[in-house]
């Protein structure tokens, strides 16, 4: 780095008076004394922790202005572009859409319990797309931000949060357009709408579930963020978005059950469009989810403490 | 009585040599493991590792008193950045613990977090935030960040379009405002231009003052000696002196200005071809037996440049420029005004020596760059091979000059002679000057 001629400028050598100087040169002995009255202030200790820890969800709620900022960030360099950032929150839903409405509905003819198969499979992609697209950004979130790790410290756990935070503004534009939609096929609203809020929530610890353990492992393992395409594509196919649980044989149906994603899609379904309620998936997702994401945020707490140093 | 603000107990942190490599460590290679031998795959999970190590910091135990200003000096790769980073709790420590009292920020860039798409209103917010600032306190402080950056005009105007000065003082404006009790700072005082890096100093001496707790790393002896009433040199990743920051400042001097024997492979600058040559060494040849970073002040500079020629070309020449940090040349020494020219074959190397007595280059950071050239077309045909900071800092020993601001790189001697005189003498103009003017030379 530079060193100005400025700041070489020792103590004991007194600076010019005319200007171009400071006069820095009895820092110390200038010093007000007034004692701070550090005798209340908290004491952090800094030692080297056990490998599996506390989740620090206290610690993550104090810097809960930082998440805000984040996500603030996110939201905001996302919709700069303007028309194109709402555009794509809109086309990317709208056109997969289409597709699957033609290709699964009309010429595939696979079965959409009841309801308009455009419908069905719109109410399908609403939590899927908020998933897919959370759990991607939030596994890439630590390696694109590597800048803010080995600078600054705050909870880690704080930047794939923030990216399923950024994630629910889409959410918000895809579940309007679902309504819209909804309304031009004449399907009302109802009063089972009441239980979205739950289920906003059970979409989102699903997502922070996969979202944290791949954000641990893809900053751990350099290569591991080619297999979270893959994994997301995979993860589609065995969540009922394209076709009903009804398709899956009965004895095959406990392990669809295990996807929380399925429960979290049926009971859109359900809020929505009036589907069945499907208590089985709805109530296997939820202690799924909870577990799913204890261990994901405690896994990486563990992956965390190597972070500055691998990355 | 003061009481601690932070106390560190044999502090240390171990990299595993090819840390590096472990970052790229891959899934693919971990399954692989997996399969081939679980046993070790279990140990490494366990969070242990093998392969060769080695301690970036060790064993260090130290004590800061609250409203101390301590400096942290050592040279690259002592163990300054890693102490920080433990500090700041960036990563965890090795072995041993410390004690932090009170809320800490610290400052290992400007700018973390900036992003270019932002304005630079919502920058302050951002980085503020990821400083660790809490809202009321950015929104509390907005008026004076964006006074003390100079960049009112431009608050609402995404940083991507800023200045690179601008964007560095914006950065150091937030940065600046920060309200911690103990504030960790890494060299980030060498930003912007000269106003401005005065501002940042007075800034820093303020905070100095206000009775905040500082970590100060810096290989600026000048601004520690400033700001700092104690310094605990590093070496190695070890404690090798704590003192007063004078005493601090003369053992770091006197112990690194010799260091392990340097010659550099100059990289030439980004060019399409290197048309002169290629292979450029640079070569310390000192007076004293080992080379090093810095150059004493009043110290002749003596290198040795090997080259490979990548043309036959006539009356080579070769050129040594300084540049201040500024990017504004110092000095050049040309070995054609001299008569040492060389006609080059292609592919052959060749040697050339210089010596430069001393000329008064004021302590500071310069750039050092080499330059070959040949016939009279030496702007078209020079080529810088890369640039090498340049410290003569001597501080410390009895020819030190401290350099002023806006007063040039280099010192030279001169006599004086000031009295007063009657109003008589005053009006009737100037005595008949000396018959000579003694010019004292400094051995």
């Amino acid at each position: 780095m530079g060193e100005s001629s400025e700041m070489a400028n020792r103590r004991g050598h007194r600076a010019h008076p005319d200007g171009g100087s400071l006069s820095i040169g009895t820092a110390v002995e200038e010093r007000d004394d007034a004692e701070p009255p550090s005798v209340g202030l908290p004491v952090a200790r800094i030692e080297p922790s056990r490998s599996w820890r506390a989740l620090g969800l206290g610690e993550l709620w104090e810097y809960r202005e930082l998440l805000y900022f984040l996500v603030w960030r996110d939201v905001k360099v996302r919709y700069k572009q303007t028309v194109l950032g709402v555009l794509w929150a809109v086309v990317q839903p709208a056109l997969t859409l289409l597709v699957f409405a033609l290709l699964f509905g009309r010429w595939a003819k696979i079965p959409s319990d009841g309801a308009p198969y455009p419908l069905f499979v719109f109410a399908g992609l609403v939590p899927w797309t908020f998933f897919a697209n959370a759990v991607g950004a939030s596994a890439n979130s630590l390696v694109g931000q590597t800048h803010l790790i080995s600078k600054v410290y705050f909870p880690r756990l704080i930047i794939p949060v923030a990216s399923l935070g950024a994630g629910l503004v889409d959410l918000a534009i895809t579940l309007a357009l679902l309504i819209l939609t909804m309304a031009a096929y004449g399907v009302g609203l109802s009063w089972r709408m009441i239980g979205l809020p739950a289920l906003l929530v059970l979409n989102v610890l699903t997502a922070l579930a996969a979202g944290a353990a791949l954000a641990g492992l893809s900053t751990t393992y350099r290569d591991f963020r080619y297999v979270v395409p893959f994994l997301l594509q995979l993860w589609l196919f065995v969540s009922p978005v394209i076709y009903p649980v009804s398709l899956v044989p009965d004895e095959w149906r406990w392990l669809l059950y295990l996807n929380p994603m399925t429960g979290v899609i049926e009971a859109y379904r359900w809020a929505l469009l009036g589907a069945e309620c499907n208590w089985r998936s709805i109530g296997t997702a939820w202690p799924v989810a909870v577990l799913a994401s204890l261990g994901s945020v405690a896994y990486f707490r563990r992956a965390e403490r190597r972070f500055a140093d691998v990355i | 009585m003061s009481s601690l603000a932070i106390r560190a107990e044999g502090l240390s942190k171990q990299y595993c040599l090819g840390q590096r490599e472990q970052a790229g460590r891959t899934f693919r290679e971990m399954l692989a493991g997996a399969v081939r031998s679980p046993l070790q795959r279990l140990r490494r999970l366990g969070g242990r590792t093998d392969g060769e190590t080695f301690w970036a910091l060790r064993d260090l135990s130290f004590e800061v008193r609250t409203g101390e200003v301590v400096g942290i000096i050592g040279r690259n790769g002592a163990g300054k950045s890693t102490l920080l980073k433990i500090l700041s709790r960036i990563t965890e420590p090795t072995r041993g613990w410390a004690e932090i009292r009170g809320r800490v920020a610290s400052l290992l860039e400007v700018g973390t977090g900036f992003h270019p798409e932002l304005t630079g209103r919502e920058n302050i917010y951002l980085n503020g935030a990821i400083l660790g600032m809490r809202r009321a306190e950015i929104r509390r402080n907005f008026d004076s960040i964006v006074e003390f950056a100079e960049i009112a005009p431009f608050l609402d105007t995404p940083v991507k379009h800023y200045s690179s000065g601008m964007y560095v003082r914006l950065a150091f404006a937030v940065a600046a405002h920060l309200e911690p009790e103990i504030l960790l700072i890494d060299e980030v005082l060498a930003v912007g231009d000269l106003a401005f890096q005065k501002k940042c100093l007075g800034k820093m001496h303020d905070v100095s003052r206000t009775g905040r707790t500082v970590l100060f790393v810096s290989h600026n002896m000048g601004a520690v000696s400033a700001l700092c009433s104690r310094a605990i040199v590093l070496e190695g990743g070890e404690k090798a002196a704590e003192a007063a920051t004078d005493e601090a400042v003369r053992y770091y001097l006197e112990h690194n200005l010799g260091g392990a024997a340097m010659a550099w492979t100059l990289k030439y600058l980004p060019r399409a071809q290197p048309d002169l040559g290629d292979r450029v060494r640079l070569e310390r040849l000192d007076a004293l037996p080992e080379a090093s970073e810095g150059f004493r002040y009043g110290e002749a500079l003596r290198f040795r440049i090997a080259f490979r020629a990548a043309a036959s070309l006539q009356r080579l020449a070769c050129a040594l420029g300084i540049d201040d940090m500024y990017g504004s040349r110092v000095i050049t020494f040309e070995s054609d005004r001299h008569g040492a020219t060389v006609d080059t074959l292609a592919g052959r190397s060749y040697r050339v020596e210089v010596a430069v007595p001393p000329f008064g280059l004021l302590p500071g950071n310069y750039l050092l760059s080499v330059s070959l050239y040949s016939g009279a077309r030496y702007e078209d045909y020079a080529i810088h091979f890369g640039t090498l900071a340049l410290h003569p800092l001597a501080a410390g020993t009895a020819q030190y000059v401290a350099p002023r601001p806006g007063r040039g790189a280099i010192h030279q001697d001169s006599v004086w002679r000031i009295e007063e005189v009657s109003p008589e003498q005053h009006e009737e103009g100037h005595a008949p000057p000396p018959a000579t003017i003694a010019v004292e030379r400094r051995a």
